[in-house]
């Protein structure tokens, strides 16, 4: 297995317009979706990307997809700098980059039939137009949708959310990527759509060479698809390592707080009070220090004022805190 | 109910009143006063040009008969009820989180001391935290409050985490209620199963999760019989002849299934993924 | 949402193969079906069109042949008869034959401005939304420039500086009115490109142009339509007003040139109903025919606005 993605120091900010007080102060203040996170990602390897909305997940995807530009850092694919790609190298980066999106009711063109919409990544792609119907036959096949002929001549309003949420996939592989972003890929259809959609997108990765990152809130989500997990909380990885690890043994406050909030569908009269206070703070004025501190329900003195730097704590497993042995 | 609909037949009866088919201004009487709603998209329902409290100010006085001079200390009361700061009152809806504009939807509608708070989809569009937090203060302020809440969602763990009893519903029809307890981990209608298979357990070992094939039903052309029957994985020839009746045990759980003495065989059956495939 | 989506399915599904070449060409063309109000818009449209088509047929008469009666004196303001439905002019000339050739005049009007003007309005609402920018700033200061000018006063001078013909006033209206349908579309095109199908484009490899095109463009159709039937309406109003000012083409009969041409000759200080009113009438009908068809856009465009 080679390495297919670097992420490093990768920071976004984004800037918002100013208050009197901040234009008197000489102020810039800007919402840093994304401050410093660096990571890898190997050839057919599948993370995912666990956090609160505001955490900088959907960013990082979006920016490693070079939906974006970072303000600071670099995304490295196979060992070129996405950010340098430009019109022939970076089609060919869309080829092997995709994304499938959360809500599949919008992610389709309404104007346009299932047909023409997974036609569209092969006309932009130039392949050879007698291809197209047995590509996308296969594809379906690869996504499990049944009826072929019947779906293709459809448009969005036609079909459920779990047909629709197949052809987003579908269109995400028919060019064949290296990998895959999902964005909450099932947050937004029926439970039992969902664990189906998970289980085709497990299956999906086994069979074929795909690496995908996985973004969503709920570990228990992540958990299905994701060998690997990253835990971010206002724009850092707080925590990195194996997904079973994480939701067995969690090192970092936050992780087990994110824990201790996942529900669990059974009548559990065990669950404690959440170990965590408050609510996300501003990212435009990030606490000092470790930015969990004023939540964090362990916090020591020295935790507002150093930044703890994200150190292995274990074999494969970093975390970001000072209150956890390092290895 | 939207104007768009109405009740077709049955009655609702509520606080020993007929309420189905009400004319407005009795319902006028019930609505906020004694039956209160917390809808989906609370967070978007408040007006985004008028003040968090003034909006509140509003139902106490128009509809509640709260003096002018009692309505800031009543709002006070509601937000530290539902865990707000009360200075946050002269806030905009748009200062305020996700979940804490769920948390305003709440306290509007517990602002006339409602004896029934119906909430739907609570904490759906919340990140996990958030939820945990928000189901929290409905919890504590059920208790306090001594409030009847009804809770509509698709989330099997907010009604394990909330509930007491669950009505769970199929294509306009009731299947299984009873005690929550008893309905999760004993559920005798194959939907229920279904349900509880396909639904993730952070505190299990990661198994696969079972999806239930198929899509619900048209509704305006439902099938004879049972209307999970051609989902069903453990459907026989009669399942799409009678409409099964809801059959109460001792222990007042009930459920619509011909084959409903069987249940804990099929409990067993409806964990193999190979059984709900199409 | 999920079960409202698949609940209409069957219904579409249905409906696709019974429609046959006309509900085909409504379908292209995105016409409102099944409204009250847009039916009876497009309707009035079709009996006018058809007129105009048809408007060497129908009329019995020159417009502005100078009829004499057998004894040859001049039939001046005959009241209406079997062989003048609405009468004559003082001059003779027959105002039924008039009206229908007016209808062509109108019709030309209406419509090539309403093409012009949803055209030009469309294609700078796009490339200002989905671009953005400088482009954007750029056009839509140009917008706001055109929308400062004062309408009428504007065709006036510019009908007496080349001339006063059908197309100068074409010209002024596409010059002043595509600021509206500009805006529009462009405000429609910035919440579409926000869409997720439009990233989801981006993400496929489509080039700017395609997005534009293939991806948003049609999503705003039904808008341009609506915008491009509100056109229509104003177009011959504006046309009607120019020509009853007197400073419209005096070779061409028009709905309101005749309104002009009874003005003058004191029509309505005499009463004369039959020369007046029927071309103010017709007027009337377009244009409310454009708001009814254009209300039918709307409740295809915003199904919510019904509730």
């Amino acid at each position: 297995m080679g390495r297919l993605i670097t992420v490093d120091d990768l920071k976004k900010h984004y800037p918002v317009s100013r208050s009197l007080k901040e234009m008197v102060n000489g102020e810039r203040p800007a919402v840093r979706a994304l401050d410093g996170v660096s990571f890898e990602l190997e050839e057919r390897e599948s993370i995912g990307l666990l956090g609160e909305s505001g955490c900088g997940k959907t960013t990082t995807g979006r920016l490693i997809l070079k939906l974006e530009e970072p303000t600071s850092g670099s995304v490295t694919v196979d060992g070129q700098p996405i950010a340098r790609l430009k019109g022939k190298a970076l089609k060919e980066f869309r080829k092997q980059a995709q994304l499938v999106f959360q809500n599949p009711f919008d992610a389709l063109n309404p104007r346009l039939t299932m047909e023409q919409s997974l036609s569209e990544p092969l006309i932009n792609a130039g392949a050879p137009k007698a291809e197209f119907s047995d590509r996308i036959a296969a594809v379906m096949k690869q996504a499990r949708l049944p009826r072929i002929k019947e779906v293709l001549p459809k448009y969005p309003h036609q079909l459920s959310g779990g047909q629709l949420q197949r052809i987003v996939l579908a269109r995400a592989l028919i060019l064949g990527p290296r990998f895959i972003v999902a964005d909450e890929p099932v947050s937004m259809l029926d439970v039992s759509v969902r664990a189906d959609i998970l289980n085709l997108m497990r299956d999906i990765q086994r069979e074929s060479s795909l690496s995908a990152i996985y973004i969503s809130h709920d570990l228990a989500l992540v958990r299905y698809v994701a060998k690997r997990t990253l835990v971010m909380y206002l724009g850092r990885i707080v925590e990195d390592g194996p997904t079973e690890e994480i939701v067995l043994r969690p090192q970092h406050p936050y992780t087990k707080a994110l824990i201790a909030a996942v529900p669990v569908p059974r009548v559990d009269q065990d669950r404690g009070p959440l170990p965590i206070k408050g609510n996300v703070p501003d990212a435009r004025r990030p606490p000092s220090g470790c930015r969990f501190h004023d939540r964090c329900p362990i916090a020591i003195a020295r935790c507002s004022v150093e930044d703890p730097a994200l150190l292995p704590s274990a074999p494969g497993h970093r975390v970001a805190c000072h209150l956890v042995a390092k290895a | 109910m939207s104007r768009s609909a109405r009740v077709a037949g049955g009655s609702i009866r509520f606080e020993g009143k007929e309420i189905a088919g009400a004319p407005p201004s009795v319902m006028q009487e019930i609505l906020w006063r004694r039956m209160a709603f917390v809808p989906q998209s609370a967070m978007n329902a408040l007006d985004p040009v008028y003040r968090v409290g003034k909006q509140i100010e509003e139902v106490l006085v128009h509809r509640g008969n709260y003096r002018r001079e009692d309505v800031p200390k009543r709002i006070a009361e509601l937000f530290e009820m539902v865990g707000l700061n009360p200075k946050r009152q002269n806030d905009y809806p748009h200062q305020f989180s996700g979940g804490m504009r769920q948390r305003v939807g709440i306290a509007l509608a517990l602002a006339l001391n409602p004896a029934l708070m119906i909430a739907d989809e609570p904490v759906t569009a919340l990140d996990v935290i958030v939820q945990r937090q928000v189901l929290d203060t409905l919890k504590d302020l059920q208790r306090r409050l001594n409030l009847s809440v009804i809770i509509v969602t698709h989330d099997i763990s907010v009604v394990a985490y909330v509930c007491d009893r669950v009505v769970v519903m199929y294509a306009g029809e009731v299947v299984e209620s009873g005690k929550v307890k008893d309905v999760l981990e004993q559920p005798v209608h194959p939907y229920t199963m279904g349900l509880t298979n396909a639904f993730p357990d952070l505190g299990r070992a990661a198994g696969t999760l079972v999806p239930i094939a198929g899509s619900p039903p048209d509704l305006r052309d439902p099938p004879p019989g049972c209307r999970f029957a051609p989902r069903c994985p453990f459907a026989e020839p009669r399942c799409a002849q009678t409409s099964p009746p809801l059959v109460t045990d001792e222990k007042g759980h009930a459920a619509a299934c011909l084959r409903a003495n069987e249940a804990p065989m099929l409990r067993e059956q409806a964990r193999d993924p190979a059984r709900w495939a199409a | 949402m999920a079960h409202v989506a698949e609940a209409s399915a069957p219904e579409d599904a249905a409906a696709e193969p019974r429609v046959g070449a006309l509900g085909r060409i409504m379908r292209a063309l995105r016409l409102p079906r099944g409204d009250f109000f847009a039916t009876t818009g497009l309707i009035i449209y079709a009996v006018f069109l058809i007129t105009a088509l048809l408007a060497d047929v129908i009329r019995p008469h020159d417009p502005l042949e100078i009829l004499f009666s057998d004894d040859g004196q001049l039939l001046a303001n005959a009241p209406p008869s079997l062989t003048y439905p609405l009468g004559t002019t003082n001059l003779g000339r027959d105002i039924f034959s008039q009206l229908v050739v007016g209808t062509r005049a109108a019709l030309i009007v209406g419509v090539t401005a309403a093409i012009v003007v949803a055209a030009i309005g469309t294609l700078i609402g796009l490339i200002s939304g989905f671009f953005g920018g400088w482009i954007d700033n750029g056009l839509m200061r140009l917008a706001d420039v055109a929308l400062g000018i004062p309408f009428l006063p504007f065709t006036i001078v510019l009908s007496s500086f080349i001339g006063a013909s059908t197309w100068t006033i074409v010209m002024a209206i596409a010059l002043l009115l595509w600021p509206n349908t500009a805006r529009v579309i462009r405000s429609q095109v910035l919440t579409v490109r926000e869409r997720a199908f439009v990233e989801a484009a981006r993400v496929s490899g489509s080039s700017p142009w395609r997005i534009l095109f293939v991806h948003v463009a049609p999503n705003i159709l039904p808008l341009t339509f609506l915008y491009g039937s509100i056109a229509i309406g104003w177009a011959i109003l504006t046309e009607a007003s120019i020509s009853f000012l007197g400073f419209g083409p005096s070779d061409v009969v028009s709905w309101g040139y005749m309104l002009q041409d009874a003005y003058g000759s004191q029509a309505l200080s005499r009463g004369s109903f039959n020369w007046f009113v029927p071309p103010g009438v017709c007027i009337v009908l377009v244009v409310v025919a454009g708001f009814f068809v254009s209300r039918g856009y709307e409740e295809l465009l915003f199904p919510k606005l019904k509730d």
